[in-house]
């Protein structure tokens, strides 16, 4: 009995001996628990991430033997006035509805956070499009948007406006997209600023009180610093959502008119899947890696600095 | 003391006026929709309360035109696979980063957090070769398996360490004492115990497959195949401004679903509070 608690404690050896160990041990159970999410991982994200890389590297298409061409590819890039275009609507995009996203989720987050009756109601009434798909809610508001089927254009003839064109119009077109995508997701920061908001000391509210602070005092001194984690986190996700914006695109406008509301993602289903030029198509992909790549870093080191806020 | 009360009558007729608008701007489209589903095609352009005549064919002559039923049971069972897949694989390896002790753990995690940023719109392009290669274009598979061992996989890794972290290890201490395998601890023991994470976790993997329209409208061509976001995209090409159908079809395709989630909300509400904050 002794020698055999011994032999358990001395490290193990090398040899069959420490293999028969290994199997049916805690770090055993570990690496076969772990191994399908990290076969996963090296087959579904970080092989073809690399893999991406080396077809931007070369001419692949649907056909054909690819070949190697170097920087050729990211060359073209530089010169495409489309890629421009596409890369200036998708940052007018971003620039579009991240504000609008933001603040109307702040606001309705500190209207919802009192216990108001009806609050159930309207908590439900702005978090329904969270669920429904983008699909299903671009159609629908492609028909409110119609010249003169929509309900807004009918709404307006009521009251004897003729309503304009909103789709097909090149300056309205990507306002009407940026609209319907951030009502679409306007609940989901809603929630998870009315959790940050709940998670606000009250004493700090109180104390600001006693000192005489008002609501607009106590929002900007006291409410506002403690839930900065949160509105960073939120605005860094919606930016980078916003960077991958296609669904609504591709129903609401198909880019159009022209080229007026064509973005990144949509660019590169367009040159890879309808035009099959892979490798140009993963160039632009890889573009699109990196930029997500640096709000992601920018995320990840103000995190740190901002640590002592969260628990 | 009048003019207070003054003050929180106005900040009341302020608060409910501005839920209500939002509000109205959310509603308003889902009853447009349901009032054009039983509009003629000849009453498209007038506005009527209660459509008249009201018309139940719309969603027949939809059913008759298109393979619906199809649609909606390609939709549901990948939607049920990839969330079973990735409860089963994702609270597996979230217990053994939690509670298992191998070399390595920590840096393993942070490789399957790092994919997070990965977008798929970046990998879906040797995917697809790589799917080509295989054989598997116009098939379910990659719209299973993907999501299972890719992001939707990595995010319940997430969520499901983030609750075993939480459990207390007396429990497990106790059961291995018993001579409970890894794997029955795991099974009998954590998952019981996962509940709350795993409702969270299915609503939210549900709900994105079911939802999905960028990998479908790749790898799917053939009709019968098709999930329903994709089916009704395409539908709107088909038949341009029948709207009458185009709504029919919308309203069979969402409110069935909608009104589970909507009492599942409350759930799904927690689950974005407790797993946004990452």
């Amino acid at each position: 009995m002794e020698a055999k608690v011994e032999a358990a404690k001395r490290p193990p050896l090398k040899g069959v001996k420490q293999r028969k160990k290994f199997i049916g041990s805690e770090a055993f159970y570990g690496y076969l628990f772990v191994s399908p999410m990290v076969i996963g991982f090296l087959l579904v994200m970080l092989f073809p991430l690399i893999y991406s890389i080396y077809m931007s590297l070369t001419d692949w298409q649907l056909l054909g033997d690819p070949n190697f061409i170097g920087t050729e590819n990211y060359q073209r890039l530089v010169n495409d006035p489309d890629f421009w275009v596409v890369l200036k609507n998708t940052l007018i995009f971003a620039a579009g509805l991240v504000p609008i996203n933001i603040i109307l989720a702040l606001l309705l987050a500190l209207l919802l956070q009192k216990n108001l009756p009806g609050i159930g109601f309207f908590r439900t009434a702005i978090f329904i499009p969270v669920m429904t798909s983008i699909v299903v809610w671009s159609i629908i508001w492609k028909y409110m948007f119609g010249t003169e089927e929509g309900f807004i254009n009918q709404v307006l003839a009521a009251i004897g406006i003729d309503g304009p064109a909103w789709l097909y119009d090149p300056d309205l077109a990507m306002g009407a997209v940026i609209v319907v995508s951030a009502l679409k997701n306007v609940g989901l920061n809603m929630v998870l600023f009315l959790a940050a908001l709940q998670q606000v000391d009250k004493n700090l509210y109180e104390a600001s009180y006693l000192d005489g602070a008002n609501k607009l005092r106590q929002f900007w001194n006291v409410t506002l610093p403690m839930i900065t984690p949160t509105v960073f986190l939120t605005l860094i996700l919606t930016i980078i959502g916003s960077m991958k914006v296609f669904g609504q695109i591709y129903v609401m406008t198909n880019g159009g008119p022209g080229n007026h509301t064509k973005v990144l993602v949509y660019y590169i289903w367009e040159n890879a899947f309808k035009l099959f030029d892979f490798g140009y198509a993963s160039a632009i992909a890889l573009v699109l890696f990196v930029i997500i790549l640096v709000f992601t870093i920018i995320q990840w080191t103000a995190r740190k600095r901002w640590v002592f806020h969260e628990e | 003391m009048k003019n207070k009360k003054k003050n929180g009558m106005f900040t009341k007729v302020l608060f409910y006026g501005v839920l209500s608008f939002i509000s109205i701007v959310m509603i308003v489209p889902f009853l447009w929709m349901i009032n054009t589903s039983f509009k003629d095609s000849t009453k498209i352009f007038v506005f009527q309360f209660i459509p008249n005549p009201f018309k139940w064919e719309n969603y027949l002559q939809v059913l008759e035109s298109t393979p619906f039923h199809l649609f909606y049971f390609n939709s549901l069972y990948i939607a049920i696979l990839v969330t079973a897949g990735t409860i089963f694989l994702g609270s597996l390896a979230g217990y053994a980063f939690a509670k298992l002790k191998f070399r390595g753990s920590s840096i393993l995690f942070l490789c399957l957090l790092s994919t997070m940023m990965i977008p798929v719109e970046v990998i879906t392009i040797p995917l697809f070769l790589f799917m080509r290669d295989l054989g598997l274009i116009n098939t379910h598979v990659p719209l299973i398996a993907i999501p299972i061992l890719g992001p939707a996989g990595v995010f319940g890794v997430f969520v499901m360490r983030q609750f075993f972290l939480l459990v207390p290890t007396e429990l497990e201490e106790a059961a291995k004492l018993d001579g409970c395998s890894y794997f029955r601890i795991y099974w009998n023991i954590m998952l019981p115990l996962a509940k709350p994470a795993v409702a969270t976790l299915t609503i939210f993997t549900f709900l994105t497959s079911w939802n999905e329209f960028y990998e479908p409208l790749i790898y799917i061509n053939s009709k019968e195949l098709m999930t329903l976001p994709l089916a009704l995209a395409l539908f709107t090409d088909e038949v341009g401004t029948k709207w009458e159908l185009l709504m029919s079809a919308s309203v069979m395709a969402t409110l069935p679903l909608l009104i589970i989630f909507f009492f599942a909300q409350k759930q799904f509400i927690e689950g974005v509070a407790m797993t946004g904050g990452k």
